[in-house]
């Protein structure tokens, strides 16, 4: 009965998403408004209804109701509960749910928090944000109904795929749609700006937070996903430029572009039409990583099931919303005023170059991703589009950006002075030259590329925090003036430095990692020792065990440096027994920023095992540049700028947005 | 600088960037990508040695030598031909004798082996690399398992 409500509730929020996709329009064209506040009331029972029947698959989960299809597929009775919480979204139906959930979420914060919107504006978007939600809506009921019925139900149901079964799904998805759809509010923003034909900086300073929001938890997801790919998979590489990876990637890099140009457009009210049509490629982009990723047309751990109609269905969605925010746009955009000039050199212009690479790059990885599935449409011929041709093209078109970046806070609005910045820069330049020599010597020797990378790295960090080091004249006044003047600097000032220290943070990373990793693979007995990062791993067998629905085989290894035992590490292969499937536990150990990372291989018939053994260097610098560039983002959003007209209100949203990004 | 060369400066700057960007695709497509191939196709498609491709195909029954040392071999065979695959390092968890595989990696000249440095399997059981299914379906032959291979 309870499953039956759930179910009820959804189609109740497709007809609530239907009244506010029409009436608030209408109203708005019509300035009746009655009609335009009728936007924010059917927002918060939409998101209601959605939450409630979010609820009620929940609880099927929890309870176990193999009665639901969908639980039997994608439950076990003896699985933990966080697993069987997480479990509902661990499968394409949930998931869908999850999505729209978020989406309504959204549309609720905006009817919440956006009091201080002209009415116009806000009625249009939330008109706009109904328009998708019903659409999604639509498409959850009529081809991945997660309340449908088995009848008779089964006792036992199939279990959830075992690599799925870890923290990192509870958190990874979550976290990655809240990025993906709250660009949403951008698109929705940017259409309304269209209808309306009207578009000014307080339109900027409104579509910025939901940005920076939006963006912070897409960098959390991403960061989250490469880094339970790295522990699950038991092949220790942290990024495969696989599709569906890509899928999230695409939009990161728009919406990072999108960040900038809003900047532009908020403090001098130039590429307006530019950053419209950044807003509505930034939620392209999101709408086509769903399509690749839940449509079946890519092969992966996440496309759950392949339904052929699922993938039509979202096909269309795909080219409706696209093409006719494009067309909107082609005939609308005239109609918004570009104005605020500037130099070529500029922070305007720095910010330009900023979009200019990151949408190229964006592209690049757009058609690596999409080129081999055109040409197998076009040909038939089949090809694997892969690392090698990600770091040539998207590698190098990044390098000129990131030698960049330190640049552009350094330079003035209007017109700067690019000699003086790359003055006050030679420090930042000469202590990363400096680390990668120290890295070199320390090393005895390396790739130059990777210590040249290294210094790169160095560079970025010292130089985002040479920006607030002349801003507050630490070393030119006393101190006590200089911690007053820092501690008066816009809080966005902060959100820059720490964004930018974190993609040097995660660049050291990805660059030591690829330049000096190490790889052992070695058969070993009881006993026998291997290097590793200058440790020493003493085999010291296997033991059987069991967990709640696996058994498993743990290798155990004791790590010790100059001969004295340090740690040591366990490194399982688990077999899951409702689906006889096997999974490697990779052990790893970390040692200060550095891992060492060993994966168990197949058993020998004279009672050996193959062990695969990796050193990473410095490889939680990928992720902890990631969290600095996430702690960027939310200082950011707590600038005193972002909180205009009503500071109360505002700040508890940003609050809010604090919170959650907790 | 008059408005309009100030656009001009900014257009063409970026107009130059792009145009660089395409050709850097290009080049990267004509080198960098790796060409899908199942055992029955290779005796046609004259390949050099050392060009790196992926093959596809089943593991046949009774090939997997393992157990024997951190060298894995292998035969994948579509039916209609049969490559002996060599592969140094740990197979993943879903390989199995019978089922679908995808192995990255290269012929080295004047042997029949093919040496491969990456090996895919399927996901889960009811999972099969399309590109095998697809290619297997087309040769006729009759998929093992589960009827929902995609």
């Amino acid at each position: 009965m309870i499953i039956e409500l759930g179910h009820y509730a959804l189609v109740l929020a497709l007809a609530t998403a239907f009244v506010q996709a029409i009436l608030p329009i209408a109203g708005a064209r019509r300035g009746d408004k009655a009609l335009m506040e009728l936007a924010s009331s059917a927002a918060l029972v939409c998101a209601l209804l959605v939450a409630f029947s979010f609820a009620v698959l929940t609880f099927a989960y929890v309870t176990s109701d193999f009665s639901v299809r969908n639980v039997w597929e994608n439950s076990h009775s003896l699985k933990p509960l966080i697993y069987k919480i997480s479990g509902v979204w661990g499968n394409h139906e949930g998931s869908m749910l999850l999505w729209l959930l978020i989406l309504v979420f959204f549309s609720a914060l905006v009817a919440l928090f956006g009091r201080n919107l002209p009415e116009t504006l806000k009625a249009t978007v939330l008109a706009v944000q109904a328009w998708i939600a019903a659409a999604f809506a639509l498409f959850i009921l009529l081809t991945s109904n997660p309340f449908a019925r088995l009848i008779p139900a089964p006792g036992e149901g199939k279990d959830l795929n075992p690599v799925l079964q870890d923290v990192g799904l509870a958190i990874h998805p979550p976290l990655l749609y809240l990025g993906y759809v709250g660009f949403s509010v951008c698109f929705s923003f940017a259409i309304a700006a269209l209808i309306e034909g009207r578009i000014d900086a307080a339109w900027a300073r409104w579509v910025r937070p939901w940005t920076l929001a939006a963006w912070t938890f897409l960098t959390a997801g991403i960061a989250m996903g490469s880094y339970w790919a790295y522990y699950e998979l038991g092949w220790g590489g942290w990024w495969f430029w696989d599709p569906v990876e890509n899928a999230s990637f695409m939009p990161w890099l728009a919406g990072t572009a999108l960040l900038h140009s809003a900047l532009v457009m908020e403090k001098r009210e130039a590429l307006k039409i530019w950053t419209v049509l950044l807003a509505i490629m930034t939620f392209s982009l999101s709408l086509l990583g769903t399509f690749l990723v839940r449509s079946g047309v890519l092969t992966s751990v996440h496309a759950f099931a392949t339904d052929p109609t699922r993938g039509i269905f979202i096909l269309v969605i795909l080219v409706v919303f696209i093409g006719g925010a494009f067309s909107l746009f082609a005939f609308r955009a005239s109609r918004l005023k570009s104005g605020g000039l500037f130099a070529p050199i500029s922070r305007e212009g720095a910010l330009v170059l900023n979009n200019l690479i990151l949408t190229t790059a964006a592209a690049t990885v757009l058609t690596g991703t999409l080129y081999p599935l055109v040409l197998e449409a076009l040909t038939g011929e089949k090809i694997s589009v892969g690392a090698p041709f990600f770091n040539m093209t998207f590698g190098l078109l990044m390098l000129p950006l990131l030698c960049a970046v330190p640049f552009g806070p350094l330079l003035a609005w209007k017109r700067g002075d690019l000699t003086g910045a790359a003055q006050r820069l030679v420090v930042a330049a000469a202590v990363g030259l400096s680390v990668a020599a120290v890295y070199y010597y320390a090393m005895n020797g390396g790739p130059v590329l990777a210590l040249l990378g290294i210094a790169l790295g160095v560079y970025l960090i010292v130089g985002a925090l040479t920006d607030l080091v002349l801003r507050s004249g630490i070393g030119k006044v006393a101190g006590s003036v200089a911690w007053k003047r820092l501690s008066g600097l816009p809080r966005s000032a902060f959100g820059t430095a720490l964004a930018h220290t974190g993609l040097g943070v995660t660049l050291i990373g990805i660059v030591a990692v690829t330049g000096f990793e190490t790889e052992t693979v070695v058969e070993m007995k009881p006993g026998m020792m291997v290097e590793a990062g200058g440790y020493s791993l003493r085999f010291d067998g296997m033991r059987p065990g069991r967990g709640p629905n696996y058994t498993e085989e743990t290798g155990h290894f004791t790590v010790s440096r100059g001969g004295v035992a340090v740690t040591e590490i366990w490194s399982s292969k688990r077999l899951y027994t409702a689906r006889r499937m096997p999974t490697t536990e990779a052990g790893i150990r970390t040692f200060g920023l550095s891992q060492l990372y060993v994966s168990l291989g197949d058993q020998m018939t004279d009672g050996g095992i193959v062990v695969r053994v990796w050193w990473k260097p410095l490889i939680l610098c990928i992720w902890g540049g990631a969290l600095i560039m996430m702690a960027g983002g939310v200082v950011s959003l707590s600038d005193r700028r972002l909180r205009v007209g009503a500071p109360t209100r505002a700040k508890r949203a940003a609050r809010l947005a604090l919170g959650a990004a907790e | 600088m008059t408005r309009k060369q100030k656009r001009l400066a900014i257009i063409g700057g970026g107009v130059s960037f792009l145009i660089a960007a395409v050709f850097l695709v290009m080049f990267a497509f004509s080198q960098a990508v790796a060409y899908f191939y199942v055992p029955g196709d290779l005796a046609k498609a004259a390949l050099a040695p050392g060009t790196r491709i992926r093959l596809g195909g089943l593991v046949e029954t009774g090939s997997l030598k393992r157990g024997e040392g951190k060298t894995i071999t292998f035969n994948v065979t579509d039916t209609l031909g049969t490559v002996p695959v060599t592969y140094t390092g740990i197979l993943p968890d879903l390989f199995r004798e019978g089922q679908g595989v995808v192995a990255e990696g290269a012929f080295v000249a004047g042997s029949p082996v093919f040496v491969a440095d990456t090996v895919l399997a399927k996901h889960d059981e009811t999972y099969m690399p399309k590109d095998v299914a697809d290619r297997l379906k087309a040769q006729g032959v009759a998929l093992g398992g589960k009827e929902n291979i995609q």
